[in-house]
C-alpha cells in the first residue's frame, strides 16, 4: 500500500485529533513546573491523604464488586441453563441505562433517615434511630458497581458463551467435577475480558463525579472540582488532575495488555458450540432467586422509585419548565455527536489508507480520551485555550487596537472540545468496526476504477458505514446527554443540561425534583442499551 | 510474432516490502493482445508483482513501461487511477451497495449517461448475465460474481488487464469452465491481459505465455508446452506437473543409463558422454508391461479413476512415478514390469559432486 499513499492529506486527521489528546495532558503534567507552593502543601497535607485513601477504597470496593456480580451473572446466563434465562440475559443489562448519578440520588432518597427505608426499619420493635449512615464508603461502592457492573458481566458472558465444548469437557475428562473445571479452565481462560470489563468499569469510577458528588464522598473528581471552583486556582487543579491521569493511563495499559491477549485466549474458531449445562431443582431456583435480586435492586426499584417521584413533579406542573432546558441539551449532544462521527470517519479512513506503526499509535492517541475524566480534560482544555485566547486578544489588539473581548472563552469551544475527546473513542469504535468489514480490495477497485481517496470515501465507504455511524451518532448523542463534569466546569452562562439540572438539585437535597430530568435521561440511555441487546446473541 | 513495441514492459524490477526483497530483478514483456500468466508458489512474489503493475506497491530499481509510457520507477509512480489498468481481484471487490449494472458502470464516470448504458448492456451480455442486472453481488454465484467482476475491470477499456488467482475461489469443475470462457471473452475483446494464479491448470489453459517464478525471479518464460516438457531448470521441472528425478549418466551421444535402463533420445542439454546428469521422468513416460525385465516394487498408489499413478521403487533405490490404466490393479509391495519411453531426455547437470580420480570437478 505504501506507494498509493506516499503524500498522505487524510494522516493530518490523525495528527491533529492525537494532538488535541496530548495537549490536556501536558497541560495537566506541566503545572508541577511552576507549583503555587502554599496552595500544594495545604492539598498535599490536609486533602490529599483522604483523596487517596476514599480514591483506594472505591476503586478496590467496586472492582471486588463488579467482578464477583458480573463474572457469576456472566456464567450463569452464557453457559448455564434454567428457567427464565433469556429474559435475564438482556434485562440484566439494563442498569446501564441508568447513570449512576441518578441511581446515587435514588438510593439516597430511599435510605436515607427520612427514607422508606429506614422508615420501615424504625416500626420494628428494638430498631431506633438512625439505623446506618448512607453517605459512607459502603454505599457508594453499591451504587457504583449496581450500575456498572455490566460491563464486566456483557464481557464475560460473551467469552464464556464462546469457549467450545471441549473447553470444559476435556477437564472431565481428566477427572475434575464441574465446578471445577470452572475454576481451574473457564474461569483463567475468561481472563482477558474480565479484566477489560473491569479497567472499563474503573475507568468509569475514577471518572466518576456526580455520583460521589452527591454522597459527599470526596475523590479526585470532586477536588479538582472544588480547586477550580472553591479554591479558584486552576493550578491545584491541574495538579490533581495530573494525579488522576496517571491512575486513568495506567488502567488503559492494563486494558491494552488483555485485549491482545484476547486473540490466544479466542477458543470460538472452529470449536463445537456449548452445551449448557442445565440446572434444575435447588441449584436452578438459587439462581432464579440470584438473578432476580440484583435485577430487582438495580433496575426496577429504581425505576419505580424514579417514575413515583416524576408524577408527583407532573401533577406539581414543574414538568414544562424543561423544555428549554432538554432543547438545549440535545442540541449539545447533536451538535457534538456530528463533530464526533466527522473525526472518527477521517481517523478511521486515515489508519486504513495506511496501516503504519507512526498512523497506528497516532489513532491510539487519539482515542485515549474516553479514559480521561471529565474534570481533567476540561481543566486541561480551558487553561491552554485561555491563554491562546489571551494571546489572540493581544495580537488583535496591537494591530487593530481595539479590545475584542475573550473570543473562545465563554463559548460553546472549550465544551465540544472536550467532549470530542472524551467520546472520540465510542464513535471511532463503531465507525471502525464497520470501516474493518469493509473488504481492502474495495478501495483498490475503486482507485483502479478511476476514483481518487476523497471520492472513494464519498462512493464507498460512506454508503457502506452508513448503519455503523448511525450506531456512533447515537451513543455519542446518548453520552454527550449523560455527561455531568466537562458540561458543568466548562458551559457558558445559561447552558445548563438536564445533567447540570440534576447536579443543582442534588446539591441541595432536592431528591424528587432531580427525578424528572433524570427519568429523561434514562429514557435517552435506554436507547443504546437497547442497541446492544439487539446485537447480543442470546 | 508481431515485430512492434510491446505493450508491457517490466525491466529489472526489485520490489522490497520493509526488510524482505520479494521480487529480484524481473524481466520479462507482453505484446498486445497476448494473454500471459504469472504462475508459481504461494510466497513467490507474483502477487507483489502484479500489484506493482497496478500501482499499489512501490518499486525500488528497474521499472515498469505501457506502451511507451513510465508508469513505475525509482522516482516515477503514476497513481493506479491514471494508469488506464483494469484489475480483477482475488475477492472481486464487488461494490456490495451496487447492482451489477451499477458495478460495471462504475469506472465509466467520463462517459455519458446514454453510452454508459449502452456499453453496459452490452458487457452484460458478452459475461451472460444479462438478466441480472439490477441483481446485487450477494444475490449471485461464485461464478457469476466473477463475470461481473470481469465485465466491470474491461468496461473502460483498459490497456492491460490484470487478474489476481481469479478462479481460486470457485469450486473444481466451474473453474475448469470458467477458464475456457474467460479465455473467450479475452480474446474476443482482443485485450492484454496478464494473469497470476498458482495452478498450473489455469495457466495452461487461459495464457499464451507462462512465467514461472520462484523466490522473486522468473525462472523460464516459454509457452505452456515447453514449460512442461522443456523446463528450464529442476526448481521448473519439478513444480510443474508430477515427475520425478533420478540420476543418470551420459553413455553416448543421445543415450542415458539410469535406473530405469538404458534410455535413448534427444538431450535436452549438449552432454558429453561421461557426464553425469539429473533426468526428468515424467509419469506417463513410465509405461507398465508385465514382459519386462526391469521391476519396480509399488510404495504407493492412488486411484484416478481412468488410471492409477503409482509410486514405484527402482531396483536403483530411485523412486519415479507411473501412470497405469486402471486395469492394472497391483497391491502395494508388489513388483510389476516396467518400460520407459522418454522421447525428449530433460536432463540437468548433476547437483551431487561429480568425482573423477577423486577430485571434485563440478565447481570447475
Amino acid at each position: 500500500m505504501a506507494l498509493l499513499y506516499k503524500r498522505d492529506p487524510w494522516r493530518s486527521a490523525a495528527w491533529v485529533l492525537a494532538a488535541a489528546v496530548l495537549i490536556p495532558l501536558i497541560t495537566v503534567f506541566s503545572s508541577f513546573l511552576t507549583p503555587e507552593k502554599e496552595i500544594w502543601q495545604h492539598l498535599s497535607t490536609t486533602l490529599l491523604p483522604d483523596l487517596i485513601k476514599n480514591t483506594v477504597f472505591l476503586v478496590s470496593g467496586v472492582a471486588l464488586f463488579t467482578a464477583v456480580i458480573g463474572v457469576s451473572l456472566g456464567w450463569f446466563t452464557g453457559a448455564c441453563d434454567f428457567p427464565g434465562r433469556r429474559f435475564f440475559s438482556w434485562s440484566l443489562a439494563l442498569p446501564m441505562a441508568l447513570p449512576a448519578y441518578v441511581m446515587a440520588f435514588i438510593f439516597l432518597g430511599l435510605m436515607d433517615f427520612n427514607g422508606p427505608v429506614q422508615q420501615l426499619l424504625r416500626t420494628v420493635p428494638g430498631f431506633e434511630g438512625r439505623m446506618f449512615e448512607v453517605r459512607s464508603t459502603p454505599f457508594v461502592v453499591m451504587v457504583m458497581g449496581l450500575t456498572l457492573y455490566p460491563y464486566v458481566y456483557l464481557l464475560s458472558r460473551t467469552s464464556f458463551m464462546n469457549q467450545g465444548r471441549a473447553i470444559l469437557e476435556a477437564p472431565r475428562t481428566l477427572g475434575l467435577r464441574p465446578s471445577r473445571a470452572f475454576f481451574k479452565v473457564a474461569l483463567p481462560m475468561s481472563r482477558p475480558w474480565i479484566v477489560s470489563g473491569l479497567a472499563l468499569v474503573l475507568m468509569e469510577t475514577l471518572a466518576d463525579f456526580g455520583a460521589v458528588s452527591i454522597f459527599n464522598y470526596d475523590t479526585f473528581t470532586t477536588a479538582i472540582y472544588k480547586s477550580w471552583f472553591g479554591f479558584f486556582s486552576l493550578k491545584a487543579a491541574a495538579q490533581l488532575s495530573s494525579l488522576l491521569v496517571i491512575l486513568a493511563l495506567t488502567l488503559v495499559f492494563v486494558e491494552g495488555l488483555f485485549k491482545k491477549r484476547m486473540r490466544y485466549y479466542d477458543s470460538s474458531r472452529g470449536a463445537v458450540a456449548r452445551t449448557r449445562l442445565k440446572l434444575t431443582g435447588w441449584p436452578s431456583l438459587m439462581v432464579v432467586a440470584y438473578c432476580s435480586t440484583i435485577l430487582f435492586v438495580a433496575f426496577i426499584v429504581p425505576i419505580l422509585q424514579l417514575a413515583l417521584w416524576s408524577m408527583k413533579v407532573v401533577r406539581s406542573g414543574e414538568s414544562t419548565a424543561y423544555l428549554e432546558v432538554i432543547l438545549k441539551t440535545l442540541f449539545l449532544g447533536a451538535a457534538a455527536a456530528a463533530i464526533i462521527c466527522l473525526a472518527a470517519v477521517l481517523l478511521a479512513y486515515s489508519r486504513r489508507r495506511n496501516k503504519s506503526w507512526s498512523n497506528s499509535m497516532l489513532s491510539r492517541i487519539a482515542t485515549v480520551g474516553y479514559a480521561l475524566p471529565g474534570t481533567v480534560l476540561a481543566v486541561g482544555i480551558f487553561i491552554p485555550l485561555s491563554k491562546f485566547d489571551n494571546l489572540l486578544r493581544k495580537a488583535v489588539e496591537a494591530i487593530a487596537h481595539i479590545d475584542p473581548g475573550p473570543i473562545f472563552q465563554g463559548t460553546l469551544a472549550v465544551m465540544l472540545a472536550a467532549y470530542l475527546i472524551r467520546f472520540l473513542a465510542v464513535g471511532f469504535g463503531a465507525v471502525d468496526s464497520g470501516m474493518q468489514n469493509i473488504k481492502p480490495s474495495l478501495d483498490e477497485a475503486s482507485a483502479i476504477l478511476g476514483r481518487r481517496g476523497g471520492e472513494t470515501l464519498r462512493e464507498i465507504h460512506f454508503p457502506l458505514l452508513k448503519k455503523g455511524l448511525l450506531t456512533a451518532l447515537v451513543l455519542v448523542l446518548v453520552d454527550v446527554i449523560k455527561e455531568m463534569p466537562i458540561t458543568l466546569m466548562t458551559r457558558p452562562f445559561g447552558w445548563d443540561t438536564l445533567a447540570v439540572k440534576i447536579y443543582e438539585l442534588t446539591s441541595e437535597g432536592e431528591w424528587v425534583r432531580a427525578a424528572l430530568p433524570g427519568s429523561y435521561l434514562v429514557m435517552a440511555g435506554i436507547i443504546p442499551v437497547i442497541l446492544l441487546i439487539n446485537q447480543m446473541e442470546k | 510474432m508481431q515485430h512492434e513495441a510491446p505493450l508491457l514492459q517490466v525491466a529489472d524490477l526489485a520490489i522490497s516490502i520493509g526488510r524482505n526483497e520479494i521480487i529480484k530483478g524481473v524481466s520479462f514483456t507482453l505484446s498486445q493482445g497476448e494473454i500471459g500468466c504469472l504462475l508459481g508458489p504461494s510466497g513467490c512474489g507474483k502477487t507483489t508483482l502484479l500489484r506493482s503493475i497496478a500501482g499499489f506497491e512501490e518499486v525500488q530499481q528497474g521499472k515498469i513501461s505501457l506502451g511507451t509510457q513510465t508508469i513505475s520507477s525509482e522516482s516515477i509512480a503514476v497513481p493506479p487511477e491514471q494508469r488506464h489498468v483494469g484489475m480483477v481481484f482475488q475477492d472481486y471487490a464487488l461494490f456490495p451497495h451496487l447492482s451489477v449494472a451499477e458495478n460495471i458502470g462504475f469506472g465509466l464516470k467520463q462517459t455519458s449517461r446514454k453510452k454508459r448504458r449502452h456499453k453496459v448492456e452490452r458487457l452484460l451480455e458478452l459475461v451472460g448475465l444479462s438478466e441480472a442486472a439490477r441483481a446485487f453481488p450477494h444475490e449471485l454465484s461464485g461464478g457469476q460474481q466473477q463475470r461481473v467482476a470481469l465485465a466491470r475491470a474491461i468496461a473502460p477499456e483498459p490497456r492491460l488487464l490484470l487478474l489476481d488467482e481469479p478462479f481460486s475461489n470457485l469450486d473444481v469443475t466451474l473453474r475448469d469452465k470458467l477458464t475456457v470462457e474467460v479465455r473467450d471473452i479475452l480474446k474476443t475483446t482482443g485485450i492484454t491481459a496478464l494473469m497470476v494464479t498458482h495452478n498450473q491448470f489455469e495457466a495452461f489453459s487461459v495464457a499464451d505465455s507462462v512465467g514461472v517464478i520462484f523466490e522473486g525471479a522468473i525462472q523460464q518464460w516459454d509457452g505452456a508446452y515447453n514449460v512442461y516438457h522443456r523446463p528450464a531448470n529442476l526448481e521448473v521441472a519439478t513444480f510443474v506437473g508430477d515427475g520425478a528425478i533420478i540420476r543418470g549418466t551420459v553413455s553416448a551421444p543421445r543415450q542415458v543409463t539410469c535406473g530405469l535402463g538404458e534410455l535413448t533420445g534427444d538431450l535436452s542439454l549438449p552432454c558429453e558422454s561421461g557426464c553425469h546428469v539429473d533426468l526428468l521422468v515424467r509419469p506417463e513416460d513410465v509405461l507398465h508391461n508385465d514382459d519386462s525385465a526391469v521391476k519396480a516394487r509399488i510404495l504407493h498408489k492412488s486411484f484416478r479413476g481412468p488410471n492409477i499413478l503409482y509410486k514405484l521403487e527402482l531396483p536403483s533405490q530411485e523412486t519415479c512415478l507411473a501412470l497405469v490404466s486402471s486395469h492394472h490393479d497391483h497391491k502395494l509391495g508388489e513388483y510389476i514390469g516396467i518400460v520407459p519411453e522418454v522421447e525428449n531426455l530433460v536432463v540437468f547437470p548433476s547437483r551431487a559432486p561429480m568425482y573423477i580420480a577423486g577430485e571434485d570437478v563440478s565447481q570447475r
